[in-house]
């Protein structure tokens, strides 16, 4: 079976753009869904937001991007795949829909009704994906199936085993734990003690249910000698990254729970090789597979120039943006609420400038009520 | 109804709707980063202020547009995925080179730009907005590069194995004559909503700070000197800060009214091609926009005709001649085929598609072609108007009827687009591609009736809750005028506030 490598290649690159998605948008969720349990004062939450106030939009495009790319390289998947799972996806892009404007308009109005309003939006946003994306991945694992016509036709309710809430659970807890690492990494004083706290906790219920999905699904849909690997290498991964997180190494954390989730999902598209996660048991004619749901090899190939020349180029702007929003926040990093979330000039920088701060976030004065700010004026006169 | 009748309202509600944010996006933002441009040129704090306040509007647009654009990704697969089995190999390509090339672009700088204030260089952080304005176009251009190929696919053939459209030329994609012209009438029509926008806030601001002026009372005389002195100097900076609300607002209302004339001019003049395109590759569309039943040589334009329900009966028109023959074919005297004819011709040729009736809904493609151009010519009107009402030194006057035509402004224009992508989209039924494939082909075989109906009724509600969200913070960012000007300064030390924070 050799008819070309071209689909081989996209189907890998598509899984490169759902790994994008779930390491950036993992912590994303993570941050917004922590939001009631770190987020005790406005203050806290708003520095919670700002962590990842310039990078989700950018973010979320990799899931565009994916699906964009999915109707592009395998029109057969994407055809099926949406259509066979409508009532999740609706899910899903309510919640993206909730998510999307909860942080520009939170910052609008200075009323905590409001704020608590679209605070539930980007909670309830990012719970709902973080569970059916987890729940989903585990039914490509176990074979959605499709009929002659390429149609699925399992129910809504057929998509709930066990091991696909086990992948649900998993994805939640995991990506709790990656916002919990990612607000510690990125904030200084009392809410970096607090997430480094979370995350400990979180951290060893993650490793739990990762432990738990990964082996299961290396017995019952095992993929071989590279299956376990990856297996290994998310426990392990998901296990360092919470001693690490407990140990003050935040980078390093961070780059554990970013590994976990790679090899993770990594695992699922080894075992969605090359049946794209459907059960084809059923089905009497050609299988819906990586070679019957692909575009031509002209498609392909253009779009395989258009990959190798932009997402280089994707890869290094995302990466300065995320550079230059690089430093540590705190609640002393906030402007006053205006309810339009502009700052006064502050007025004596040399007296800020002599604060104690070591720059990395270690023993920086929390009090939330420091008067320092007393003089800025109290907006919606 | 039927899943199909279904599935064409869903889409039609959630693209309309995501269509009252996009052209606002794809032009304020140029026009912001030319505010900018122009503050990082001069220096003068009015541009900051102009740059400040309109980016802000900007925003608040910008989410719904993201938040609606997101579910259009989708709905293609969810609701049409035999449409998208048989044709994903063209459009496919440009759907995924949007989301790659144009939607990273935009996202990502502007998150540099919206938190970029006081963390980049002035120039890098100009830099940010133009590119964010950069990609919104760039995403227009692909996304109408796939619709352009619905109207009038080429570059393709179909292969009868696979039971699809198969790519055979990408290139006769993008330079499709339908994406030629479509692509800078559309961006044309975005102008006209975005300055529209600038310049009916901006004559509602300076009605309003001229009023104040005339109603503002003199100075009481202070008994005691230091109370009136703190009052005097209070006076006084309020005074300074209306005369720059003036100055700035005066300058967007000047710059808005011109645009608004030079964007619809280029809207007629692009139109006018369009419709000669149109005439040429998908003549029933025009037949059906004039109602024109039989073939007519010289053809004449009805600007109004009032008739029975299916205007195949008209009990009263006003028609100008000739002009209609020099929209469709360029010369006085040319020949437009009428519905009847077309319906005949295409019996012959596509009967075998098991399509009965030809030619669209005549009501709808009729009257969504005329609302169409007569919005587009009122937002003009209201340019010329507005440049006239600010001629030396003038200013507004506040009253009901200046408020009416500052609200028409943006609403007049940004409806004209809601219903030329109406007649566009309408206008090409009964096909999903035309020739090609017949709309009742396209849909979902495995989604019922119920379940496109449950979908279709959580994005109305949810899309109506966000609006009236949306139109409040819009209504209280318009209201609070110039924001202060404060000092752009780069971040250096870790405990300082930042300049912007959600």
């Amino acid at each position: 079976m050799d008819p070309s490598l071209l689909p081989t290649i996209w189907f890998i690159l598509i899984a490169v753009l759902w790994l994008g998605y779930f390491v950036l948008e993992g912590f994303d969720y993570g941050v917004a869904m922590l939001l009631p349990i770190l987020g005790k004062t406005d203050k806290k939450r708003r520095v919670m937001i700002n962590t990842i106030g310039p990078l989700w939009d950018g973010n979320e495009v990799w899931l565009l991007t994916a699906g964009g790319a999915t109707f592009a390289a395998f029109p057969g998947w994407y055809a099926t795949l949406f259509s066979g799972l409508y009532l999740p996806l609706l899910l899903v892009l309510v919640g993206l829909i909730l998510r999307g404007v909860a942080f520009e308009y939170r910052a609008k109005r200075d009323d905590a009704r409001w704020r608590a309003m679209f605070d539930w939006f980007a909670i309830v946003g990012s719970f709902v994906p973080s569970l059916v994306w987890g729940v989903g991945f585990a039914n490509f694992v176990v074979g959605l199936p499709v009929n002659a016509d390429h149609i699925f036709i399992g129910s809504f309710w057929s998509l709930f085993g066990p091991f696909q809430l086990l992948g649900g659970v998993m994805a939640v807890a995991l990506f709790l734990t990656h916002g919990a690492i990612f607000i510690a990494l990125k904030t200084r004083g009392e809410i970096h003690e607090e997430a480094k706290a979370f995350a400990w906790k979180s951290g060893i219920v993650t490793v739990v249910l990762v432990a738990a999905l990964v082996v299961w699904q290396n017995l019952q849909w095992g993929t071989g000698v590279a299956g376990w690997v990856l297996a290994a290498v998310a426990i392990v991964a998901i296990a360092a990254a919470t001693a690490l997180a407990r140990a003050g190494r935040e980078g390093w954390a961070f780059a554990g729970t970013a590994l976990a989730t790679l090899a993770i999902w990594v695992g699922f598209f080894v075992t969605m090789y090359p049946d794209l996660g459907f059960d084809n048991s059923l089905n009497q004619g050609a299988p819906l597979d990586l070679w019957s749901a692909a575009s031509t090899e002209y498609t392909l190939t253009i779009m395989t120039w258009a990959a190798v020349v932009f997402v280089p180029i994707v890869l290094c702007y995302q990466a300065w943006s995320y550079w230059v929003f690089r430093k540590r926040l705190s609640v002393e990093n906030l402007p006053d609420d205006t309810g339009q979330a502009e700052a006064e000039p502050e007025p004596q920088r040399v007296a800020a400038g002599a604060a104690p701060v070591d720059g990395h976030g270690n023993d920086t004065p929390t009090d939330d009520s420091t008067g320092r700010r007393e003089q800025g004026t109290d907006g919606e006169a | 109804m039927s899943p199909e009748t279904l599935a064409r309202w869903q889409f039609g509600i959630t693209t309309v709707y995501h269509y009252f944010f996009v052209p606002l996006t794809i032009a304020l933002s140029l026009l912001v980063a030319v505010l900018q441009t122009m503050w990082f040129r001069t220096g003068q704090d009015k541009f900051l202020r102009l740059t400040k306040f309109y980016g802000k509007l900007f925003l608040i647009n910008f989410a719904m547009g993201v938040v609606t654009g997101i579910v259009q990704e989708f709905q293609f697969g969810m609701n049409w995925s035999e449409y998208s089995r048989f044709v994903g190999d063209i459009f496919g390509a440009p759907l995924a080179l949007e989301a790659l090339l144009a939607f990273f672009l935009e996202s990502t700088f502007l998150g540099a730009w919206i938190f970029g204030w006081d963390r980049l260089p002035k120039k890098i952080h100009l830099m940010t907005i133009w590119l964010a304005a950069f990609g919104t176009m760039l995403s227009a251009i692909f996304i109408l590069a796939a619709n352009s190929w619905m109207q009038n696919p080429l570059g393709y053939q179909y292969n009868p194995v696979t039971d699809r459209a198969e790519l055979t030329d990408f290139g006769a994609v993008m330079t499709n004559p339908v994406l030629l012209i479509t692509f800078p009438h559309t961006l044309a029509a975005s102008y006209l909503v975005a300055t529209g926008f600038i310049a009916g806030i901006a004559g509602w601001h300076l009605a309003r700070l001229n009023k104040a002026a005339a109603t503002t009372p003199t100075l009481p005389a202070g008994t005691e000197a230091e109370v009136d002195a703190e009052a005097t100097a209070a006076a006084e900076r309020a005074e300074t800060d209306r005369q720059e609300q003036i100055s700035g607002f005066r300058w967007a209302l000047k710059f808005g009214a011109i645009g608004l004339l030079i964007s619809g001019l280029a809207v007629c003049i692009t139109g006018d091609i369009q419709g000669k395109v149109m005439t040429d590759v998908q003549p029933m569309k025009m037949a059906a926009a004039e109602a024109l039943y039989d073939t007519e040589a010289p053809a004449s334009f009805s600007v109004l005709t009032i008739g029975t329900l299916d205007g195949s009966e008209e009990v009263y028109a006003m028609t100008v001649p000739y002009v209609l023959s020099f929209l469709a074919t360029g010369t006085l005297d040319g020949e437009v085929r009428g519905i009847n004819d077309l319906q005949a011709e295409y019996e012959e040729k596509y009967g075998h598609f098991g399509i009965v009736n030809f030619a669209p809904n005549i009501p709808v493609t009729y009257w969504s072609f005329r609302a169409m151009m007569g919005l587009g010519f009122l937002a003009m009107a209201i340019g010329a108007y507005l440049l006239w009402v600010v001629r030396k030194n003038h200013l507004p006057r506040s009253s009901w009827w200046f408020t009416a035509i500052c609200v028409i402004a943006p609403l007049a224009p940004m409806f004209a687009n809601s219903f030329g992508w109406i007649f566009t989209e309408m206008g090409r039924q009964p096909w999903l591609v035309f020739g090609v494939m017949p709309t009742a082909a396209g849909v979902s075989p495995g989604v019922g009736a119920g379940t496109v109906l449950t979908s279709m009724i959580v994005f109305t509600l949810l899309y109506g809750g966000l609006a009236v969200i949306e139109v409040g913070l819009m209504l209280k960012y318009i209201k609070e005028g110039l924001p202060e000007a404060k000092p752009v300064e780069v971040v250096e030390n870790d405990d300082q506030p930042l300049s912007f924070a959600y």
